[in-house]
């Protein structure tokens, strides 16, 4: 039972993690004793930035040296994901991620590969995701030989067993099958397509028949097409020395070729109409709340006022969100939300909220007016200080470990921003000012042009929603597997 | 794949993380230079572990009291005052403390009479009710006026505080945040204070919020219902079988005054430990700490549980009729965590458990192809005292919990009566020490760690000692333990069957 609801709980809002340095005391209050207590200068701090190198093939690699302990880890993050894969086979790049490490290699099996890797406590993995695929490995040092070149050869020679790909068919069939279970996974999902569309690539989702439509051939073709040295970002953290390294890796790839680079994905955003929209769900006595509206790219100048605005509006515990819904009226648990940005495309603008069913009504309204004081009444003097601290006072844990600054590191390398994206952050929060905050909560914040969606019991709703206006029905029936295939695993025996 | 159930009770995963383990590379010696233990003269005790990794450091405070402790028809007590210890102080969170102190007296005596005539099954009169409610929200409306909202959480968030936040187990309330390094002194202060000064202050407002916290995690999630009812059966004296979260008419009963109490009971300093991680040295803290932690009074430690589970001698089950798909779920009663075997069962939980390899994973998921996940772990909902050792499956579409029962059971049966291999005890011995390394780059698990096992055990080095109680573990072992543990009248069946109804009307037909 935490005090604090994590938002993921509610939603996925994406907002980032923060940080820094700024001396001055971050408030004062009426303590006395408070007052007297002095906070000295955080010491200087030089976080250490990976070792960057090019391969001749492309390929870019960040080494990043940590002695603490006998550990090594890598990760490369390989261009191209779900966001290419055909709509009538959506889920093909959640399968290759899963059988590209369980359907083992041309020498070993995946149980092979299990029994090897798990006598050691060591991990070799791979994983699909929306712009990337992933494979990594997590070793003890003295293992690391070893362990690599089973890296390499999930790399390099996957086999995409047939057995393994059913494994994979079954699961993703089980997370349809569960889909509507979860009032806060049906309103995570439906608001995503509310806000991006429904086709739209960031917002679709598997579907038995798409599941199906998936062969062995598209997983072999996959990683013929995507897995290239030059579309790849190897990152390794842990207890070596970076030369030896290098040379080892370099001698790995030597003799690989560049290939293709993936394209990039061409995609629409349409956001449904303001309006609002209700699915029924009998099981449950508290109704799920998302508000949406287009958010921002993290290369917009106005990144850093907007970050400072989500500070004060609906981040954190002293923000307004959870000062006057949660702390002030006692109407949720969890509430949250604010702009959300992403590196390569529009984030989403997103609130939410979980409510007991008799103040549905009461919320919506509640989180309607908190949007229209942000417009009329933004945050500045000591709400806007307290955002900024907020963000400049915690700035220190962006780098608080070596892992967490190569990570960094690979994901601005990724999205092509400055490697000293970190520091600019820092710069554009100092200096955001009231203004900036009122400028960019005028041009982001439109409270009639959010659209509403509410997930809960109609029965003890009742009729609290249509004396709002019309309510709009937002289907969710999971469309039955097509007669022909196994896609629901009912084979399995 | 996050198991469904670890997934409803987040704070019980982190009762679960075992280390039971330390490799070679990091001897117990090299510990021990750097980790300070200092015990103060009102009982807390307080350890500092260096890591000089970056400027920053972690901590948690733990108290040996959560919702086991909740006094009878107050449950989510416990839990209530965690959140309580975020509303601030005699100094922070208030315009007026005197005014305001005056204020808090008046709603408590306008609630104990509302309480008093609410409650009453003979001659209750209907408008004294609703008059005696109305004078109490009077006087929470009258001492709203003094409070400065959110102050406290203000404070530590525009300080640079990172993961500011609290759970409450059946077990134990922790309490936990990170700061820069240059703010050890604030910390030493504020977490001081907020154990010196509480104040109860918009306590029914925030016990809504609790209420809604109760809504989201039980009543609208099916395996939280599932689990609430599991539990009931399960024990049937000892207060494992009560929600930490507590029952609605117990939430919608206690008060500020009840909250206060559980409190002055329970938060002693020699029921707490409070371990800090990062870039700290103990020259430095040590005085600090002692300066403000040693203003907490001493006070008696509570009396310990004394109630036992009775032997349960006949198999339980309960079964919810649900529009979700369906679920499996089975505990058998296991002994506290100081019993001599408590190392045995962590090795029958990673084997059963543990990645691809595992015995469940092998025959559910790789095998059978019947579930899309299964797992058998120990510690629930908690382990101090006798708990359950629980197996729970997610069934594919077109598959039954009687299909997962059936296949657990095999699994069972042949735990008891083959030995393991060499190769699979190598393994979990292995796997358990580099699960330890792994955790120890991490500063607010280590204080966790640290904090927990100074608690349990009195010595925190039993996290690492307990290397030599893993790695004696062996194939007999697991075979005698299995054997006296997976009996059929020693176990409680929780399970989900799908029904039709309005959101799925073709619902999932079981066979």
């Amino acid at each position: 039972m935490n005090r604090r609801m994590s938002l993921a709980v509610l939603t996925s809002v994406m907002l980032m993690s923060l940080l820094a340095a700024a001396q001055q005391p971050a408030r004062t209050t009426s303590d006395s004793e408070l007052e007297k207590i002095k906070t000295p200068p955080l010491p200087e701090f030089h976080p250490q930035i990976p070792k960057r190198v090019v391969l001749p093939n492309g390929m870019v690699l960040l080494l990043q040296e940590d002695h603490e302990l006998p550990l090594i880890d890598g990760t490369m993050r390989i261009r191209g994901g779900s966001l290419l894969e055909p709509a009538d086979k959506v889920g093909l790049v959640d399968i290759y991620g899963d059988v590209w490490r369980t359907g083992g290699t041309k020498d070993k099996t995946g149980d092979q590969l299990d029994d090897f890797l798990e006598a050691r406590a060591a991990k070799v993995e791979t994983d699909g995701s929306s712009d990337s695929t992933i494979v990594s490995f997590s070793c003890l040092k003295p293992d690391f030989e070893d362990i690599f070149k089973i890296f390499l050869d999930v790399l390099q020679n996957p086999a995409f067993r047939e057995d393994k790909i059913a494994l994979a068919k079954f699961q993703l069939n089980t997370s349809i099958a569960r889909r509507n279970d979860d009032i806060g996974q049906i309103a995570r999902r439906v608001s995503t397509q509310l806000a991006y569309g429904p086709k739209n690539p960031y917002a679709r989702f598997p579907e038995y028949s798409t599941v199906a439509a998936v062969t062995r051939n598209d997983l072999v073709a996959w990683h013929q097409q995507y897995i290239q040295p030059n579309n790849i970002i190897f990152g390794v953290v842990g207890d070596f020395d970076s030369s030896a390294m290098e040379a080892r890796i370099r001698q790995a790839f030597a003799s690989w070729p560049n290939g293709p680079e993936a394209p990039k994905p061409q995609i629409t955003f349409t956001p449904e109409k303001p309006q609002l929209y209700f699915i029924p769900k009998e099981d449950v006595n508290q109704s799920n709340i998302q508000m949406v509206s287009p958010g921002i790219e993290r290369n917009n100048p106005d990144y850093f006022a907007v970050e400072v605005m989500n500070y004060a509006f609906g981040a954190g515990f002293s923000a307004r969100l959870t000062k006057d819904l949660r702390t002030a009226k006692g109407l949720a648990y969890a509430v949250g939300g604010g702009v959300g940005s992403a590196f390569d495309h529009p984030g989403i603008f997103r609130l939410a909220m979980g409510t007991k069913s008799a103040t549905t009504a009461e919320a919506l309204e509640g989180l309607k007016e908190e949007l229209q004081k942000l417009v009329a009444d933004p945050p500045k003097g000591e709400e806007l200080r307290s955002a900024k601290d907020t963000i400049l006072n915690a700035f220190i844990f962006n780098f608080d470990s070596k892992a967490k600054v190569l990570r960094e590191q690979m994901a601005y390398e990724y999205y092509g921003y400055p490697l000293d994206f970190l520091d600019r952050y820092r710069a554009g929060i100092e200096k955001t000012t009231a203004e900036d905050i009122a400028r960019v909560a005028r041009k982001y914040v439109h409270p009639e042009q959010f659209v509403t969606l509410v997930v809960g019991n109609p029965e003890e709703i009742g009729d609290q929603l249509k004396r709002l206006g019309a309510v709009a029905k937002w289907d969710i029936t999971i469309p039955p597997p097509p007669p022909s295939s196994h896609a629901a695993g009912q084979q399995a025996r | 794949m996050k198991s469904p159930l670890r997934k409803v009770l987040p704070a019980l995963l982190l009762v679960l993380m075992v280390f039971p383990a330390i490799a070679q590379e990091l001897d117990l010696a090299s510990f021990e230079k750097r980790i300070t233990v200092k015990k103060l003269d009102n009982g807390l005790t307080i350890l500092v572990m260096q890591r000089p990794e970056a400027p920053v450091f972690s901590f948690y405070t733990i108290v040996d009291a959560g919702s086991v402790q909740d006094p009878q028809g107050q449950t989510g007590l416990a839990h209530m005052f965690e959140h309580m210890a975020f509303k601030g102080t005699t100094g922070i969170g208030t315009t007026d403390w005197p005014a305001e102190k005056a204020a808090l007296e008046k709603v408590e005596e306008a609630y104990a009479a509302y309480r008093a005539e609410r409650y009453k099954t003979v001659g209750r009169d209907e408008d004294k009710v609703k008059q005696l409610e109305h004078a109490w929200k009077d006087a929470i409306a009258r001492a709203q006026q003094y409070v400065v909202p959110n102050e406290f959480d203000q404070l530590l968030e525009s300080n640079g505080g990172r993961g500011v936040n609290a759970f409450t187990s059946w077990d134990e309330t922790a309490y936990h945040y990170s700061l820069p390094a240059n703010r050890v002194q604030l910390w030493a202060y504020l977490e001081s204070e907020r154990f010196l000064h509480p104040v109860m202050r918009e306590f029914y407002k925030e016990r809504d919020v609790v209420i809604e916290e109760r809504r989201l995690r039980t009543d609208s999630q099916p395996i939280g219902r599932l689990v609430e009812q599991f539990l009931g059966e399960s024990f049937a004296t000892y207060p494992y079988h009560r929600p930490t979260i507590g029952y609605f008419s117990d939430l919608n009963y206690f008060s500020a005054t009840d909250a206060k109490a559980f409190f002055d009971q329970y938060y002693v300093p020699a029921n707490m430990v409070v371990a800090i991680v990062g870039d700290v040295k103990p020259a430095a803290v040590i005085p600090l700490v002692e300066k403000y932690f040693d203003r907490l009074p001493a006070r008696p430690q509570p009396a310990p549980v004394h109630t036992t589970e009775p032997p349960q001698n006949s198999e339980r089950e309960v079964e919810l009729q649900e529009t979700a798909q369906p679920f499996y779920l089975e505990g058998y009663h296991r002994p506290n965590y100081r019993d001599p075997d408590d190392a045995v069962y962590d090795a029958i939980s990673d084997l059963m458990s543990n990645g691809r390899t595992s015995r469940l994973f092998r025959a559910l998921v790789r095998d059978k192809k019947i579930a899309a996940e299964a797992e058998g772990f120990s510690g629930f909902p908690g382990n101090k005292y006798q708990h359950l050792f629980a197996f729970d499956a997610v069934p594919l579409p077109g598959h039954t919990p009687e299909e997962m029962r059936k296949a657990i059971h095999e699994e069972i049966e042949h735990l008891k009566t083959t030995d393991v291999s060499d190769e699979e005890l190598k393994m979990v011995k292995t796997r358990a020490k580099a699960t330890l390394i792994r955790g120890l780059a991490d500063n607010a698990g280590m204080a966790f760690q640290l904090a927990l096992y100074q608690l349990r055990y009195g010595d925190w080095r039993e996290l690492f000692r307990s290397v030599e109680r893993i790695d004696k573990v062996s194939k007999e072992d697991i075979r005698r333990v299995a054997s006296k543990t997976f009996q059929p009248t020693n176990r409680t069946v929780g399970i989900i069957q799908t029904i039709p109804g309005a959101s799925n009307p073709q619902g999932e037909k079981e066979q």
